[in-house]
């Protein structure tokens, strides 16, 4: 049982149970919806911008303990950064759990606290739920009008 | 691990099937999302085999040998299918790809030719998406309306709600057999008596309705009844749309094609007789074969039985998980089929399923394609366990043990 547990850290369920920064952010300057019609799962980014960086971000999830950890970890991770960072964490986090070959121990390392998320390697169907709240993000940033879905 | 269903032997019906001794994750499997598609027997997997070894051409085409008795063999399977819900005429059993398509062909070929501006389709809240959708559209081509008939907080329909919508302007009544959401069985004929007064037709989605129960369309006189092969341990790929010949006749075609034309020319086709007016293009000659195999398979059992076996198994698993504080049960109808949804205090229903994967125990987590019905008892999804006729209460307890599993995870 080793890979559930890998799935379900205990980091993991912390975040799902205490999501950090959850909740509208008023005012916001960029926003997006984003949802998984396959499983339902529905998130909301907001996000306040200053020069290019990412003064504020708050979201909003119904979904399961991955989506919502992963949305938590995101905006500890690019909360005061800068959007070019934002969107290069995600490049790195997506290729990663996406790639059919292997990760190097490097490369864990390298995602910080998104390393506890790799596990969704090994479930192809959760994949999405880790990279929903990302995808989102990235579509609130490039001001997108329509709603993101995974599919 | 015999059933209180006497005769009923469920380990040799078990041993029919052959995907049941598959073990995954070094478990065994055990298989309850039977709602979304049903394991196949023996049977009809060697009638597939045998169809592409013995008996393969395509059919009504052909003078040959082979085109012969293909056409031979699918058309026996058409007459399975007449009698499994007792139709008049093995001509008013259509074949589709499934029941979704034998939806959007009446929604379409009647639709389009019946239903005018202001004219009423009255649905229930509990359908799948495909007795939805395929109404909508039509709905918007024609400047139809759709009525929606309420269910109780227990995911029975209203029958007073529903008396009520149904009017002069209503043209179709369209509502599920069984749920697939909540399992809830659906008194289609008191339904069909009120479309009567009124003279709308009725479609029945009979999807979750024929692998557990003996159906009679002429008894229920339903105008049509739609089901798919592959949860009633057939093929993916075909289903049955019934219609009543007169209504079937004066239908316009839903493709143009091949197999459906008496005569072509570029000044006027003429159309081929029914079945074969909406049977464009080379059928799933294989897959209406197996599917005739599963209906000898089901009906070779007996409906009585199977239902007496499933009923038991459900309300076994209704026992089981009701008794468990962290379940809250969605869909509590007195009379169910085969259907158990649920939800876990706290965790998602895609969470638990992932953890009951790795148990061995297959479940259907998300909205079932009833998001409507998600919206009713305000969840954004369930966890659906759906029996079959090979289910075991030993099966429901290993449900039971991996939901304590999720509870292990999840309790920290």
């Amino acid at each position: 049982m080793i890979d559930l547990r890998s799935l379900y850290q205990d980091v993991i369920l912390d975040h799902s149970r205490n999501p950090r920064n959850s909740g509208p952010l008023e005012p916001h300057s960029h926003h997006a919806n984003g949802n998984n019609p396959l499983c339902g799962d529905k998130i909301q980014v907001y996000m306040r911008l200053a020069n290019g960086t990412i003064d504020n971000i708050a979201f909003e999830a119904k979904g399961c303990a991955i989506s919502v950890a992963s949305a938590s970890m995101m905006t500890e991770l690019i909360k005061g950064g800068g959007v070019e960072d934002a969107r290069a964490i995600f490049a790195r986090f997506h290729e990663i759990v996406t790639r059919k070959g292997d990760v190097s121990e490097a490369e864990i390392e390298a995602l910080d606290k998104l390393a506890t998320l790799i596990g969704v390697r090994e479930f192809p169907m959760r994949i999405k739920c880790a990279t929903l709240p990302w995808h989102t993000m990235a579509a609130a940033l490039d001001g997108v009008a329509e709603d993101v879905t995974t599919e | 691990m015999t059933s209180v269903n006497g005769g009923y032997d469920v380990d040799a019906i078990r041993r029919d099937f052959p995907i049941l001794g598959e073990s995954v994750y070094g478990k065994n499997l055990v298989y309850l999302d039977n709602g979304a598609s049903a394991q196949k027997p023996r049977a009809v997997i060697d009638s597939l085999a045998h169809v592409y070894e013995a008996e393969y051409a395509n059919v009504h085409r052909g003078v040959h040998y082979m085109s012969q008795k293909a056409t031979d063999a699918m058309e026996a399977a058409r007459e399975k299918a007449r009698a499994l819900i007792n139709a008049e005429h093995a001509h008013e059993a259509i074949f589709v790809r499934g029941a979704t398509e034998g939806i959007n062909l009446v929604a379409s070929s009647w639709g389009r030719a019946n239903l005018a501006p202001g004219d009423e389709i009255v649905l229930s809240v509990m359908e799948h998406h495909s007795n939805i959708v395929p109404w909508q559209i039509v709905a918007e081509q024609t400047g139809a309306a759709i009525r929606v008939a309420p269910i109780s907080d227990e995911g029975v329909l209203d029958m007073d709600a529903l008396e009520a919508l149904i009017g002069p302007r209503t043209r179709m009544v369209a509502i599920t057999h069984v749920s697939n959401a909540l399992g809830t069985v659906v008194p289609v004929a008191d339904a069909i008596r009120l479309a009567r007064r009124v003279g709308a037709l009725v479609l029945l989605d009979g999807c979750q309705a024929v692998p557990h129960m003996a159906v009679d369309v002429r008894a229920l006189d339903a105008d049509f009844y739609v089901f798919s092969g592959h949860k009633l341990y057939g093929p993916s790929g075909i289903g049955v749309l019934y219609g009543k010949e007169a209504l079937l006749k004066a239908m316009p075609p839903y493709q143009g094609g091949g197999e459906m034309i008496e005569s072509v020319t570029f000044e006027k086709t003429t159309y081929a007789g029914l079945p074969f007016k909406f049977e464009a293009g080379t059928p799933h000659i294989a897959g209406a074969i197996g599917l005739g195999a599963a209906i000898d398979y089901v009906t070779g059992i007996g409906f009585e039985r199977i239902a007496a076996h499933e009923n038991d198994v459900l309300d076994y698993a209704t026992e089981r998980l009701g008794a468990l504080n962290s379940v809250r049960l969605i869909g509590t109808a007195p009379d169910k089929a085969a259907i158990v949804s649920f939800n876990l205090e706290d965790v998602h229903p895609h969470d638990v399923g992932t953890i009951l994967d790795r148990e061995g125990v297959a479940v259907r987590t998300g909205h079932h394609c009833a998001q409507p019905v998600m919206d009713r008892f305000d969840v954004a999804a369930t966890v659906r366990a759906s029996f079959g006729l090979y289910n075991t209460r030993h099966e429901v307890d290993a449900l039971v043990d991996a939901l304590g599993r999720v509870q292990e995870i999840f309790g920290r």
